[in-house]
């Protein structure tokens, strides 16, 4: 690793803002690659507008708190960084929800406790710890938004086919079952499906979860069949499961 | 290299038996000792429940061939085990259910909880256990409608849990309301008769299941200051999916402990899950969730069920502990 540290993901130059972009979105996604941010990624993803209006939280609360710790990070004394961030994040997150009461009551409602919950989510406290602290301000800026949109982007699709397959509904909108807007006999057709509720409950987000996250290793096994520098994807992981059991290496596999 | 890798695994350790006993031997037997308690179900519920019956052995079977098709891997529907799968299903449903939720039912049971895990010996929980709750947490209102002569009426179970009298004649011959499988008591100890007597199944896991349920009854009953009453035993006994779940689902080879201990103590859990589900839960019935908690604590039982090697000197607890965490 130690060699490639000038190439960074996807090929691009390291620590550049579009490296620094795209390796939060895809190659470094915090909820399907690195799995950060469980905790929402399970608990709001009941509908896909809670989804993206969460990610976009977090995605702002993000950007704004990586570009702050990145100017201040020769200021912080290193033994008390931990309250400096929090200090700074905490902030961030007051302004986002001050900004949703005002206006997107409904969504700030839904969203409930999780939105002050933004203080200890682990990827921005992840990005603050492991590259905010560390790099300059301008790839610290954009590496909260990669991150944060990656999120989003993660977030907002569990949440779709969680309340599409849950609901029949696709950003509130009743696409499928009872009371369909489609209207002729393909709504007619549209409107015999009968919801799978359990998708709507916290076990629907475990499985669609699973299946996203199947379908990021597909992706990347692809790409390095293809001959593709495997270790753009710097899945650090990896080595270790190899070596560890080759059994769950084929789990995946199947997978 | 992959298909070296398949040759290889098929080399089975020393000593090499030789043995009649093949995997779907065993499951033609099950499938065979389910049919007295499937065929009541359709003497009982009419033809639909033989459609349902048939809807989801097919959706199962079906199921596994595509998804081994698909993936380039050996079809191995020949095991019969799909069809035990199904048939269990389909007598865990009720036989009002509309077409899809069998067949639903069978997809989840073996594209989620079996291929997905490894196929037959590697899932972790009761293929058709993990989809009738699928099913029941889906579409609760369907999964709880239970007919009786043509007229939906609660179960024996249900009418006591509201305090109402129960004929407990009648839930042992099977004429009550329920899921299609699961209403004669006689039939389906006479399946697990064929099972015990051929030796597929052994009395350590029912045995232990149904005594330590019954203890539990007595004993909640008794605390509750409700007395002995054998004829609300008997009816806890005869009642609901009980001995269909003890003989047949409890007893699944993958997912129920190797050890013997460990077989008594995974019985005894399960009693005491059903007891608890049943006298203190809302719903009336527990016994496919007690199964599919028994199912996920299998590992840890074994673990600490593990018989010790004679003349081997009791292995130190830390030290094992440490190498594992490094390993």
């Amino acid at each position: 690793m130690a060699e490639d540290v000038k190439k960074g993901a996807l090929g691009l130059p390291s620590d550049t803002p579009r490296e620094r972009f795209f390796n939060g979105l895809l190659a470094e996604n915090p909820t399907l690659v690195l799995m950060l941010g469980m905790c929402p990624t399970l608990a709001v993803t009941t509908s896909a507008t809670n989804g993206l209006t969460m990610g976009l939280a977090t995605t702002v609360v993000l950007a704004l708190s990586n570009l702050m710790i990145s100017l201040l990070r020769k200021v912080i004394p290193d033994t008390v960084r931990i309250p400096a961030f929090i200090v700074v994040i905490a902030s961030f997150v007051t302004l986002v929800q001050l900004i949703l009461q005002a206006y997107l009551p409904a969504l700030n409602d839904a969203l409930g406790v999780y939105i002050p919950l933004i203080v200890v989510n682990c990827i921005i406290f992840g990005r603050a710890e492991a590259y905010a602290s560390k790099h300059g301000a301008i790839p610290a800026l954009f590496d909260g938004l990669g991150m944060g949109l990656g999120f989003t982007c993660a977030i907002t699709v569990i949440g779709f086919f969680r309340e599409f397959i849950g609901a029949g509904t696709a950003f509130g909108v009743q696409l499928l079952g009872e009371g369909t807007v489609i209207p002729g006999p393909v709504g007619e057709f549209f409107a015999m499906y009968k919801p799978i509720s359990i998708f709507i409950m916290q076990s629907g987000a475990f499985f669609v979860l699973a299946f996203l996250i199947a379908g990021m290793n597909r992706i990347k096994r692809r790409q390095a069949e293809k001959g593709r520098d495997v270790s753009a994807f710097r899945d650090t992981e990896d080595t270790d499961s190899l070596v560890e059991a080759p059994a769950s290496a084929e789990g995946g596999e199947n997978a | 290299m992959s298909e070296e890798n398949a040759k290889m695994r098929r080399v089975s350790s020393n000593p090499h038996v030789r043995s009649a006993v093949t995997t779907s031997n065993i499951m033609f037997w099950v499938t065979v000792s389910l049919l007295p308690a499937a065929g009541f179900g359709i003497y009982r519920f009419g033809i639909n429940a033989l459609i349902i019956l048939l809807l989801s052995v097919a959706s199962t079977v079906g199921t596994e061939f595509l998804y081994e098709k698909l993936m380039k891997k050996p079809v191995t529907i020949g095991d019969f085990s799909a069809v035990v799968t199904g048939l269990l299903l389909g007598m865990n449903l009720p036989s009002t259910v509309i077409w899809y939720i069998p067949v639903l039912g069978g997809i989840f049971a073996i594209f989620i909880v079996k291929m997905l895990f490894g196929g037959l010996g590697q899932n972790f929980m009761n293929p058709a256990l993990g989809a009738r709750c699928f099913l029941l947490i889906s579409f609760p209102a369907a999964m709880t409608n239970f007919p009786l002569d043509a007229v939906s009426s609660a179960t024996p179970l249900a009418a006591l849990k509201n305090g109402e009298p129960v004929n407990v004649l009648n839930m042992v011959t099977g004429n009550i309301s329920g899921t299609i499988g699961e209403t004669s008591m006689i039939c389906i100890v006479i399946g697990a008769c064929i099972l015990i007597l051929l030796g597929i199944i052994d009395l350590k896991i029912p045995g232990s299941y149904i005594v330590s349920f019954a203890l539990f009854v007595v004993i909640v009953q008794l605390i509750r200051g409700n007395g002995f009453n054998s004829a609300y035993l008997s009816a806890q006994l005869a009642g609901g999916g009980l001995m269909l779940g003890a003989f047949f689902m409890a007893t699944d080879y993958v997912t129920s402990p190797i050890t013997a201990s460990g077989k008594i103590l995974y019985g005894i859990f399960l009693g005491i899950m059903t007891g608890i589900f049943r006298m203190f839960g809302t719903a009336a019935e527990g016994v496919s969730y007690a199964i599919i908690l028994g199912n996920l604590l299998v590992p840890l039982i074994e673990k600490i069920t593990l018989p010790r090697a004679f003349g081997i000197p009791k292995p130190v607890r830390e030290k094992h502990g440490k190498e594992a965490d490094k390993a």
